[in-house]
């Protein structure tokens, strides 16, 4: 690190601030007294879906589908969890089996 | 009529040891412990690698562990690496991570309801709010007879323990693992994955259409503005699509309503 001690620390309590600030928001501006506006209500209904699609995009971000490996074991991985997922439905297996298939992937066959 | 979220209120009765006890601490404890295994393997390997990479930019240890804990946050935490290499600019630190950390303000959205009436545990709950946390209580019916602050409260610290836990081993070990772990990350895809057909199965019409639109405009933000600047727009796109569709995705049950009415009754579980 160039930067002197109380810099780098200064740094960090500002990324700490504006991360804590995003999480805390929401719940300062509808606090627990009162009752949310029923347009927060609907939407607090509609986001988790919506936000578990974008979680899998946001973990899959930097998957390069025009280079490289094409994104295929990635592709092939997400086929095998999902499978297996709907067939077994146990989180744990479904998982692990995506997880090492793709190491395997990306270490052998890619 | 169809409901949307009946899987996250449903499960729940009055027959519970009584809330505060060491029995019910244990009993919501063991409930949490599984579901959190495979974020157990990502974050030792996710929090490892973000040590490991401190190590490599000539931190000690004490770095890593200090943001893992504090800001906990992954993503930020390595962008927080080139910050403390960089310029001295707290202002621009600051816009930096609330930008890339906009996405918790739905989190925030999506809890109201769910983290009601739970006194002291509250602000931890906030606090630890990350992506896994998130995803694991937003999406988890809390099983019959275990205490639903208790529960999200494990999900959460054993979450944050896992994450601190691999960044301070990460800066301890440096980059000296006797196997090769390319492709581990993966596991937090695949949880992500799953988390989402769990909810779709248990969703009807609207709850597809908010997991399609959820996907396809993150999917289009991501092709059209890379993944460096994707997440705000395509958040903004959505809130406004949800404001539109309105009148298609609502109806009248909301898990706030259902909430209060199973729980928050009982009031001051602290």
């Amino acid at each position: 690190m160039t930067m002197p001690l109380w810099q780098g620390i200064a740094t960090v309590l500002a990324v700490v601030a504006g991360t804590i600030l995003t999480r805390f928001i929401p719940f300062w501006l509808f606090p627990e007294s009162k009752e949310p506006p029923r347009t927060v209500t609907y939407l607090g209904k509609v986001l988790p879906y919506a936000m578990g699609g974008l979680l899998i995009v946001y973990s899959l971000r930097t998957t390069n589908v025009l280079a490289g490996s094409h994104g295929v074991p990635e592709l092939i991985a997400l086929l095998i969890t999902v499978g297996l997922h709907v067939w077994k439905r146990s989180m744990l297996l479904s998982i692990a089996a995506g997880t090492i298939s793709y190491m395997l992937l990306v270490q052998l066959v890619f | 009529m169809w409901t949307m979220t009946e899987h996250s209120t449903k499960n729940r009765d009055g027959a519970t040891p009584a809330e505060g006890t060491r029995g019910a601490r244990l009993a919501a404890l063991k409930a949490a412990l599984p579901l959190t295994a495979p974020i157990c393997f990502g974050f030792l390997f996710l929090g490892g690698s973000y040590g490991i990479l401190m190590g490599t930019k000539g931190f000690s240890f004490v770095w890593p562990m200090c943001m893992a804990l504090f800001i906990f946050a992954g993503s930020m935490e390595f962008v927080t690496v080139n910050l403390l290499l960089s310029a001295f600019n707290p202002v621009a630190a600051f816009l930096l991570a609330f930008m890339v950390n906009a996405r918790h303000l739905f989190y925030g959205l999506s809890m109201l309801g769910r983290f009601k009436g739970l006194g002291w545990k509250r602000p931890f709950l906030i606090y630890g709010m990350c992506d896994e946390t998130f995803a694991v209580n937003v999406s988890t019916p809390v099983p019959k007879g275990v205490d639903r602050g208790w529960f999200y409260l494990w999900v959460t610290w054993l979450n944050q323990a896992y994450w601190v836990a691999g960044a301070t081993l990460g800066g301890l070990v440096g980059s000296h693992l006797p196997f090769s772990t390319e492709g581990l990350d993966f596991v937090l895809t695949a949880l992500f994955v799953v988390i989402f057909l769990d909810q779709w199965l248990a969703s009807q019409r609207p709850g597809h259409v908010a997991g399609m639109l959820g996907v396809l405009v993150s999917a289009a933000a991501l092709v059209f503005l890379g993944p460096d600047r994707f997440m705000v727009p395509a958040m903004v796109v959505m809130l406004v699509l949800f404001l539109v569709l309105r009148p298609w995705l609502d109806d009248m049950k909301t898990d706030a309503d259902a909430v209060n009415r199973n729980q928050g009754v009982q009031g001051g579980e602290q």
